[in-house]
């Protein structure tokens, strides 16, 4: 007897386990299974603060969600349809996430009198048996035990050997369930154990025993089938926010000519993108990973001051101990990219969680009037083009650059209809190397239509100048202490940021009308759900619109005017309020803050019913 | 040729610049300046690959009398940034210039690993046992019990002594020098400059404002024989009014004797600047002169050793990595893509 199968568009999975049960591995592959196979998609992993918490407890669940589809999505989805938890402190801590009705599918194995202890269920308790998941459709199946069993006549293998590809039982498992080929992990163990030939052989003969004990056992009676989306025809590849970054540093370098310095300290969440350009050597790429966050800016100077395209990476308090090295390149007048993979705050805060709080930290956490360039991602496969244009910033306009990303986005999948590095347009850069007709002493600040000054490198004979930290006379670039050459110099330093607005584009509506009663204007990781959210409410009726901000200083210049188009204004924020403040300050218009600071992204559920309850039609 | 022509017919005068000095007048800065001007032609330095970068301090004002290319940065961070622009850019000649506050109070989480990666620059640390540009507080390289603006009775910081902090980091090249001996602080700048690697020299500067006579006794004709002992490559240690006096090793520890006493110079310890652990105990001479019996203070090359320098390796990893140069197409498609028609 067969199981049949039912149609559905949209579902969204949660995988959860212990540290150690490869709930991101798991996760991953099943993404990319459906990314092959024609879905549209977006991931977000949810991982432990600590590597390795405790065994079994809820501070060790490690989680990884996924939103697949055949329309087109936004977000990785607010509430589950299917939980995968490989122990009792899964359950315990996802459960309230998981839609009613909806699938859970546990390994047995760990739901034993130690387990359910560790994950805080009372004495005798066990949600398997008690009446706690009643109303959910729930699947227990003896993971750990089938996997021994599908593995017994491999004796070179210890136990602990055997339990660890249980992940690939319940991958194998629900690609059965879903209806999905096995060939894009089979060669992806290939590939990862081919070395090592009775891991690689265990893994898959684990994989085809979960995938062939949904197809045997008559317990599970349907299967699903979630067709391809309609999506726009061309080449795509699966993409997380900080390989983007990485990849759009080297792009960045390609396309002006200039080798890619990056010096970096590693920090949560934005270590990945040290890891990926320390790989990409092959490049000219040149990494250094220094001794904190202090060192790793300066040398980035050290080296924009010698002709590199520069970069520092790093989040919240690693750029907090940049603010003053920031300020030196501010005075300098030197192209530089500072990246900000934005996390929970303040202090250390919550390193894993995701947060946009760093906004005025960007804008003016930094001693004296120190205005720089901020510009923010708001998807994965943005993030790409975002650091370009951070680049083409910093060095057409010399001046250092604040790229702002967040947890969210960097550790975020989803599919992107990527460029041709042909397609990429070139970022021409001008050094000097010589004195111009007519010059006769060279003017290190004097300024081009840009309000920029020449970039001349070390080497360069007859250019010899000082450059430094105390305040330079106009042109002359010599120290001065004169006050109204001061105030002249502050006025400059602001005037040249905000002539980068000349060579932006402008503001645009991202859906909706160009005029009508309600705009919801976002930021950053905000997009999705701002997005599918203002689509759903068009649908329902509502006069609504949705702009998104890349360019936050300085803003495009039509943004004014867009703002007047519309009666009210809405800004979610995963934060207590911190582009309200700007976008009221600069523009007098009385907008309204959605604001939320758990950790987590601003659900489309929730913003909805934030709207709904507060605005009509 | 004519090139080399051109840069032999540079002179001490071309690396000045028309800047005002703003050092107080008898500050030892200018003799450290004046000396570093002279050696760079010596030297064959060109003006256009030549950068000096320092941190903030009297000190540090360095760079903006110099006609080369130069960096003035943030307090303690000119190590850092040296860094950063040698490892990007190693054809330049690359000069640190730091105080004794700036490299070893602030900036000293960076000097240490300045030193420990080994990149080629010469670092100048021109210690004057105080902080001169705020106007007088006690340094860490200030005497305990010293009396400052922030230690009216006494400072109560047990001092760092730079050599042993420099060998304790690993520097292939320590060096001690004095504003007040032009032709040994020049011979050490060249020694310096020569050398592959960062050379840490540590140069006493005096502070005629708000440390004046530091160093004096190392310095002063009447106590300057007895309390230093000026150590050259392959030469016994021998000091003294009339080099009477010599230094013997006994087990680990240096002793002092008289060589008019029966004692030999071939049995005296001899300088050998490739030993570490000999450069080691010879650092760690470092007795306050008022101290009876104490052991003099020596000047000159400590240790010298070539070992591989951090943007070498970093270039040499490229160059390998580049082989197999990277096509952009390729890295922005990954491993796996699929096609919606
Ligand atoms: C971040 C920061 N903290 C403090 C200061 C103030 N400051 C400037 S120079 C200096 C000490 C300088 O002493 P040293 O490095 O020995 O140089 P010297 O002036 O003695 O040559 C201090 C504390 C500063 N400029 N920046
Ligand atoms: S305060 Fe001292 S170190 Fe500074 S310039 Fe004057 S004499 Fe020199
Ligand atoms: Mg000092």
């Amino acid at each position: 007897m067969s199981a049949t199968i039912e149609k559905l568009s949209d579902v969204v999975i949660k995988f959860a386990g212990d540290s150690g049960d490869g709930m991101q591995l798991t996760g991953g592959q099943f993404t990319n299974a459906a990314a092959l196979y024609g879905n549209d998609l977006a991931t977000f992993p949810d991982f432990p603060a600590e590597i390795r918490a405790p065994q079994g407890t809820i501070p060790g669940v490690s989680g990884f969600q996924l939103h697949f589809s055949s329309n087109e999505i936004f977000t990785p989805g607010d509430n589950c349809d299917v939980l995968v938890a490989m122990n009792a402190a899964a359950v315990k801590s996802n459960l309230f996430n998981l839609k009613k009705g909806g699938i859970i599918i546990v390994d047995t194995n760990g739901f034993d009198a130690k387990n359910l202890r560790l994950a805080n269920y009372a004495e005798g308790a066990n949600p398997l048996e008690d009446g706690t998941l009643d109303g959910y459709k729930l699947y227990k199946i003896d993971v750990t035990k089938l996997t021994r069993e599908a593995l017994a006549d491999m004796a070179g293998l210890g136990m602990k050997e055997k339990d660890r590809s249980k992940n690939m039982f319940v991958l194998g498992f629900l690609y059965w369930m879903y209806n999905r080929n096995m060939d894009f992990t089979i060669n992806f163990l290939t590939e990862k154990f081919g070395k090592k030939p009775e891991i690689l052989e265990s893994n898959i003969k684990v994989l085809k025993a979960g995938y062939n004990y949904g197809d045997t056992t008559e317990t599970f009676m349907t299967r699903y089938e979630v067709p391809k989306a309609k999506v726009e025809a061309g080449t795509y590849r699966s993409i997380m926010g900080n390989q983007a970054v990485a990849m759009g540093f080297v792009a960045a370098s390609q396309k002006s000519g200039l080798p890619l310095f990056l010096a970096s300290y590693p920090i949560t969440p934005a270590s990945d993108i040290l890891h990926d350009l320390s790989k990409y050597k092959n490049f000219g790429v040149r990494t250094m990973q220094c001794e904190d966050e202090i060192a790793s800016i300066c040398a980035a100077i050290g080296a924009a001051y010698g002709g590199n395209l520069a970069i520092t990476t790093s989040s919240g308090p690693g750029i907090a101990l940049k603010g003053e090295a920031i300020g030196l390149a501010v005075m300098m007048e030197l192209p530089l990219v500072v990246v900000n993979i934005q996390r929970g705050g303040p202090s250390t805060g919550l390193p894993t969680k995701t947060e946009q709080a760093d906004l005025l930290q960007a804008l003016y956490g930094r001693n004296g009037e120190c205005p720089m360039v901020v510009i923010s991602t708001s998807t994965p496969s943005d993030c790409f083009e975002v650091t370009i244009e951070a680049c083409r910033i910093a060095l057409q306009h010399m001046v250092p650059v604040m790229l702002l990303s967040d947890g969210y986005i960097a550790n975020g999948a989803e599919p992107w209809k990527f460029p041709k590095a042909s397609d990429i347009a070139p970022i021409e850069v001008k050094f000097k190397t010589k004195l111009d007709e007519g010059e006769t002493k060279f003017l290190p600040y004097k300024r081009d239509e840009k309000l920029g000054r020449p970039w001349v490198t070390p080497g360069t004979p007859e250019l010899m100048h000082r450059l430094g930290g105390l305040e330079k006379q106009h042109e002359t670039g010599n120290v001065s202490y004169d006050p109204e050459n001061h105030e002249f110099m502050i006025k400059m330093r602001a005037a040249k940021v905000e002539k980068v607005a000349d060579y932006m584009p402008l503001q645009k509506i991202e859906v909706g009308a160009e005029k009508g009663k309600i705009l919801v204007l976002g930021w950053g990781s905000t997009y999705g759900s701002i997005k599918s959210t203002v689509l759903d409410l068009i649908a329902e009726g509502y006069s609504i619109s949705h702009a998104h901000v890349r360019y936050m200083n300085p803003l495009p210049k039509n943004l004014g005017d867009v703002l007047k188009n519309f009666e009210h204004v809405i800004i979610p924020e995963i934060n207590s309020g911190q582009f309200i403040k700007v976008v009221r300050d600069k523009y007098l218009v009385d907008a309204k803050g959605y604001n939320k600071t758990q950790g987590t992204p601003i659900s489309k559920t929730e913003l909805k019913e934030f709207i709904k309850t507060n605005y009509s039609k | 040729m004519s090139e080399v022509i051109e840069k032999a017919a540079l002179t001490s005068k071309d690396f000045a610049n028309d800047q005002d000095i703003r050092w107080c007048p008898g500050c030892g800065d200018y003799s450290i300046l004046k000396q570093v001007q002279t050696i760079l032609p010596q030297v064959g330095a060109s003006l256009e690959n030549t950068v000096f970068v320092s941190g903030i301090g009297c000190s540090s004002r360095f760079p903006y009398y110099m006609n080369t290319y130069g960096l003035h940065t943030i307090h303690g961070r000119a190590t850092a940034i040296a860094s950063g622009l040698k490892a990007s850019r190693p054809d330049l000649d690359v000069w640190i210039i730091s105080g004794d506050g700036d490299s070893m109070s602030i900036g000293a989480g960076h000097t240490i690993h300045l030193l420990r990666r080994n990149l080629n620059v010469n670092f100048l640390i021109f210690n004057n046992q105080i902080y001169g540009l705020t106007k007088g507080q006690y340094s860490p390289t200030s005497e305990e019990n010293k009396i400052t603006k922030s230690s009216p009775m006494g400072s109560i910081d047990h001092p760092f002594n730079p050599a042993a902090l420099a060998l304790g980091a690993d520097s292939s090249f320590v060096a001690r020098s004095v504003d007040r001996d032009p032709k040994h602080l020049q011979e050490i700048l060249k020694r310096a400059h020569a050398h592959k690697g960062t050379s840490f020299v540590e140069i006493y500067q005096n502070c005629n404002i708000f440390n004046d006579g530091a160093f004096e006794v190392f310095t002063e004709k009447g106590t300057k024989k007895m309390h230093t002992l000026l150590v050259e490559n392959g030469k016994p240690l021998i000091f003294g009014d009339n080099n009477e006096l010599g230094i013997k090793l006994d087990g680990f520890t240096p002793k002092i004797v008289n060589l008019n006493e029966g004692n030999s110079a071939n049995d005296l310890w001899i300088h050998d600047e490739s030993e570490l652990m000999k450069a080691s105990l010879l650092v760690r001479m470092f007795d306050d002169p008022a101290k009876e019996g104490a052991m003099p203070r020596p000047f000159g090359v400590f240790y010298q050793n070539d070992r591989l320098v951090y943007e070498d390796v970093m270039h040499a990893q490229i160059a390998t990595a580049m082989a197999k140069p990277g096509d952009l197409d390729k890295l922005i498609a990954g491993k796996e893509t699929w096609t919606v028609n």
